[in-house]
């Protein structure tokens, strides 16, 4: 008796509905501050696809969100809501440094960024381990202590670069800049085969880096028997018991799991724009990753879908307010607060509406032949 | 069984006509013509996914049917809410009651019907009104007591007080008598009874065929998705209606030959187990079950049954006492229920939903739940889809699971094919030690036969099966030797012949047990666990 809607309609027409709503509440606010939501919605989507340099940025502010999507996918496969991507991306910020940071100076970058993935990604996982073993061991509640790691990571992280990374003589709470090694490199090339010209872009090898992280997140969840163990657990925790399953085990490592690939998100502002560890690394991508993972059901293909989505509405909306100076940064904030309200928090609005048509279509649409299946 | 009531003059209660329902390509009821008579009860029976619940829930307003007219009282209607059937009328008892259960009696019969928005004058009026309706059904019960204080007998009184207070002239109950013994069925039908005189209407839904024989005046069988037959009940058998329902003759009775017991392959010793709030769940408990024979432990639901069976299986820990396998005791401080399985315990949970199955999943996934691990499921870390997905194609042959499609959500399944499943995987991993609970709980007849089938062959196989069942004539139709549990302990051994009704003295803790005597209060009001805190052992949504 459970709805059946075709796949298509389930993942693509629903969010597409969803998503033109939200558009058009935000054409209402574009409409209430005297401007012209048509041209807004122009300019928006031309500063975001129109030029290879718009390109290139939504693209790199996708790689972070692809990385969080993932990292909050993964925990909500294993029944936990990971709010802390934001603490583990920026604490993998700092193995991404200490790598570039050690290494640059000697070697070449493609031996940096394997030490910089393990160092990112187990900073990450080590800073999702803390909550991951509290909730498992001590039944701390995960959506608590991941929200209170954010807090401590950004005061960790802000002591460590005030009192012990920042270089002699410098004002600003950062480390120094990396050597060569500790660049990673620009994807100019590559997308300028395409006619695209991308540079002064940060777009870098880390977008292909998300991409494989999505396609072994698709395997470990999937295709693995600990994959097995997450999805059971994340179900039913009573039949993961009843199959022998380990609970903590299962959710520690799921939450180390999350907050590793929340730490590889660094390689990409880290190593790959800034080559060096600020404080504002993460810039609410750990956020943005709730909304991404919501939007892609969880899945590594709808995270990029939604990442590009979520890429597009910061590089266009920060074109939309350059343009439009009526339209404030904190204007654009609301119209992602409305993408994410319609297409996360509302997904199921048009739910009932959307079954009952496409039941009646199939009713008139079934087959004499067919109705003996019951 | 009571005489027909109502004259034939008189307009029928309900009166539905041409009614189809279809849920994407499954049609759930297929025009069908019901009437139902004033002042009767009248049954209906099917199998699960014969459309029985579908057809109350159009009734009752949570569906809406895609053709058909529904009349009540002679007057044509369209219910297209619950509060639209209320307004008709028309109550419904659910099949999991829907009480608070740290509220009051009287504050739950209030439940939606406060009257105001301050609750002061509403409570006397609704203390004054349940007091007049308890008086006229014979329905007694305190209306301060605290739902969590009541055991279930009384929690179902509730729900039909609840109805009647909301002014149901019609009343549905769906599958009533699961959770109660079989005295507290008996008061439960005699309420029924007193309701009819008063003129109400009662429309009983239930599997059990007993119950249909004891209380209705008419019947009607469902039958995929359409009524095959009503008919009075005086004029009809328990056959002839189990053979309607599943359109061929059953065998209600499990033929088996005499058991040859081998030797002792599940040895439990002065057991005991407390729940999550320290309060003892299962006293003392000593059994033995060789190989080659079915124990069966009767008892009402919530006396220990689960506690004991779940830390058998190594899903609960117990605190004193020990269990030997094959001879060699248990360590459950390491052993957990996957190694358990290795060592040939197989486990058949009560609660397929909960614990037997992750519905969400795919039937193939289901089919290697708690073996996913096997080597034979992949290599090293990774699973091969070819493989499982092969495996659950050959369970599904072997267990005739219907509709065979390992790709199909297990939520789609019926409840008999979904117990199917959870028998293959246990199963056919040819363990040493069957742990079978509630084997056939909503499970249609057809598929009780082959399940009950199954049970007998593996028992055969040279299996030891240690068996659990709230259904008495499960109990006694399958188990070997039948031990009756009551308050965690266990009260009394009979043989396969011990009779119904002696067991469910032992099961309500009011017959001689072995070692003691109670004395025997009216049996209407011994709501099954007179004494020992009923509010910890009856709460029917309880989980571990």
């Amino acid at each position: 008796m459970t709805n059946t809607l075709p796949p298509w309609v389930n993942y693509v027409l629903l969010p597409a509905i969803n998503l033109l709503v939200a558009f058009i509440v935000s054409g209402l606010v574009v409409v209430a501050v005297g401007e012209n939501p048509f041209k807004a919605a122009w300019l928006m989507i031309d500063g975001a696809f129109g030029s290879g340099r718009g390109i290139g940025f939504t693209l790199f502010y996708a790689t972070n969100f692809i990385f969080t999507g993932l990292s909050v996918a993964v925990a909500i496969h294993c029944g936990l809501f990971n709010i802390g991507s934001e603490g583990q991306a920026l604490i993998g910020g700092l193995g991404v440094a200490l790598a570039c940071l050690w290494l640059g100076a000697y070697v070449p970058w493609w031996l940096v960024l394997p030490v910089a993935i393990v160092m990112g990604a187990g900073f990450g996982a080590a800073w999702g381990f803390l909550p991951g073993y509290l909730q498992a061991v001590r039944g701390s509640h995960v959506v608590i202590t991941t929200i209170m790691f954010n807090f401590i990571a950004a005061s960790l992280m802000n002591w460590l670069l005030v009192d012990w990374l920042r270089p002699a003589g410098q004002m600003g709470p950062e480390t120094a800049v990396f050597a060569d090694g500790g660049w990673l490199p620009k994807l100019t090339g590559l997308l300028n085969l395409f006619g695209a010209d991308i540079r002064n872009t940060p777009l870098n090898l880390s977008f292909f880096v998300a991409l494989i992280c999505c396609l072994l997140v698709w395997v470990l969840i999937w295709r693995t028997r600990f994959g097995y163990s997450i999805r059971t657990m994340g179900l039913s925790p009573s039949a993961a018991k009843y199959a022998g399953i380990r609970p903590a085990r299962t959710v520690i490592i799921a939450m180390m799991i999350s907050g590793g690939l929340a730490g590889l998100m660094s390689l990409n502002p880290v190593m790959g724009d800034l080559h060096r560890l600020t404080l504002d690394i993460v810039q609410g991508a750990g956020f943005v990753g709730i909304a991404v993972a919501l939007m892609g059901r969880n899945h590594p293909v709808g995270i990029v879908l939604a990442a590009i989505l979520f890429g597009m509405l910061y590089q266009g909306g920060a074109e939309l307010a350059f343009d439009m100076p009526t339209i404030t940064r904190d204007m654009i904030v609301v119209i992602q607060g409305l993408v994410i309200l319609f297409a996360g928090a509302l997904e199921h609005m048009f739910r009932p509406q959307l079954t009952r048509f496409f039941l009646a279509m199939h009713r008139r649409g079934v087959s004499p032949e067919a109705e003996g299946a019951a | 069984m009571a005489d027909t009531a109502a004259k034939p003059s008189a307009p029928p209660a309900i009166r539905l006509s041409g009614i189809s329902k279809s849920f994407g390509s499954v049609r759930a009821n297929r025009d069908i013509d019901l009437t139902v008579r004033k002042a009767s009860i009248h049954g209906i029976v099917g199998e699960n996914g014969a459309g029985k619940s579908t057809l109350m829930s159009i009734l009752y307003g949570f569906y809406q049917a895609d053709s058909g007219t529904i009349e009540v009282g002679g007057d044509k209607v369209s219910i297209p809410h619950s509060q639209a059937a209320i307004d008709l009328g028309i109550g419904m008892v659910h099949q999991h009651f829907m009480l608070v259960h740290n509220f009051t009696v009287l504050e739950n019969i209030m439940l939606g019907a406060e009257g105001a928005a301050l609750l002061s004058g509403g409570i006397a009026r609704a203390r004054a009104e349940l007091k007049q309706i308890e008086k006229d059904y014979q329905l007694e019960v305190d209306p301060d007591a605290l739902i969590e204080d009541l055991p279930v007998g009384l929690q179902q009184r509730v729900e039909i007080l609840k109805a009647l207070y909301r002014g149901a002239d019609i009343l549905i109950l769906d599958e009533p008598t699961g959770v109660l013994t079989p005295a507290e069925a008996d008061h439960l039908f005699r309420i029924l009874q007193r309701l009819r005189e008063e003129g109400k209407t009662v429309i009983l839904i239930t599997h059990k065929l007993r119950e249909i024989m004891a209380v209705t005046d008419m019947v009607s069988v469902m039958r995929q998705g359409q009524i095959v037959d009503t008919v009075p009940t005086a004029q009809t058998s328990v056959e002839a209606i189990a053979e309607k329902m599943v359109g061929r003759r059953v065998l209600l009775r499990v033929d088996k030959k005499p058991s040859k017991p081998g030797p002792v392959k599940l040895s439990v010793r002065d057991l005991t187990v407390v729940d999550s709030r320290n309060v003892p769940m299962v006293k003392n408990v000593g059994l033995d079950i060789r190989a080659g024979e079915i124990v069966g432990i009767a008892g009402v639901a919530g006396n220990g049954q689960s506690h004991l069976i779940e830390t058998i299986a190594g899903i609960r820990q117990p605190t004193l006492g020990s269990v030997e396998l094959n001879g060699e005791k248990l360590d459950y401080k390491t052993l957990d229920p996957a190694s358990l399985r290795d060592e040939g315990l197989a486990h058949v949970p009560e609660d397929r939903h909960h614990m037997g199955l992750v519905l969400p999943f795919e039937e193939n996934e289901n089919a290697i739940l708690g073996y996913h691990n096997n080597p034979a499921f992949g290599n090293g870390p990774f699973l091969s889809i070819s493989a499982i997905r092969d495996h659950a194609r050959e369970r599904i042959e072997q267990y005739d699971i219907r509709p065979p499609d390992c790709r199909l959500k297990t939520a789609n399944f019926s409840g008999g094919n979904q117990q199917k499943i959870v028998l293959a995987r246990e199963m056919e991993r040819d363990p040493d030690v069957l742990l079978i609970g509630q084997p056939t709980r909503g499970v249609d007849v057809g598929a009780i036969e082959f399940i009950h089938r199954r049970i007998v062959e593996m028992r055969d196989a040279g299996k030891a099966i240690l068996l659990v069942s709230v259904e008495l004539d499960e109990i006694r139709a399958l188990s070997d030797r039948i031990l009756v549990m009551f308050d965690g302990k266990i009260v009394g051994e009979r043989g396969a012949e011990a009779t119904e009704g002696e067991l469910g003295l032992l099961m309500a803790g009011i017959a001689q047990s072995d070692s003691e005597v109670h004395a025997v209060p009216d049996p209407a009001m011994v709501d099954i666990a007179p004494g020992q805190a009923p509010a910890e052992t009856q709460i029917p949504g309880e989980r571990p």
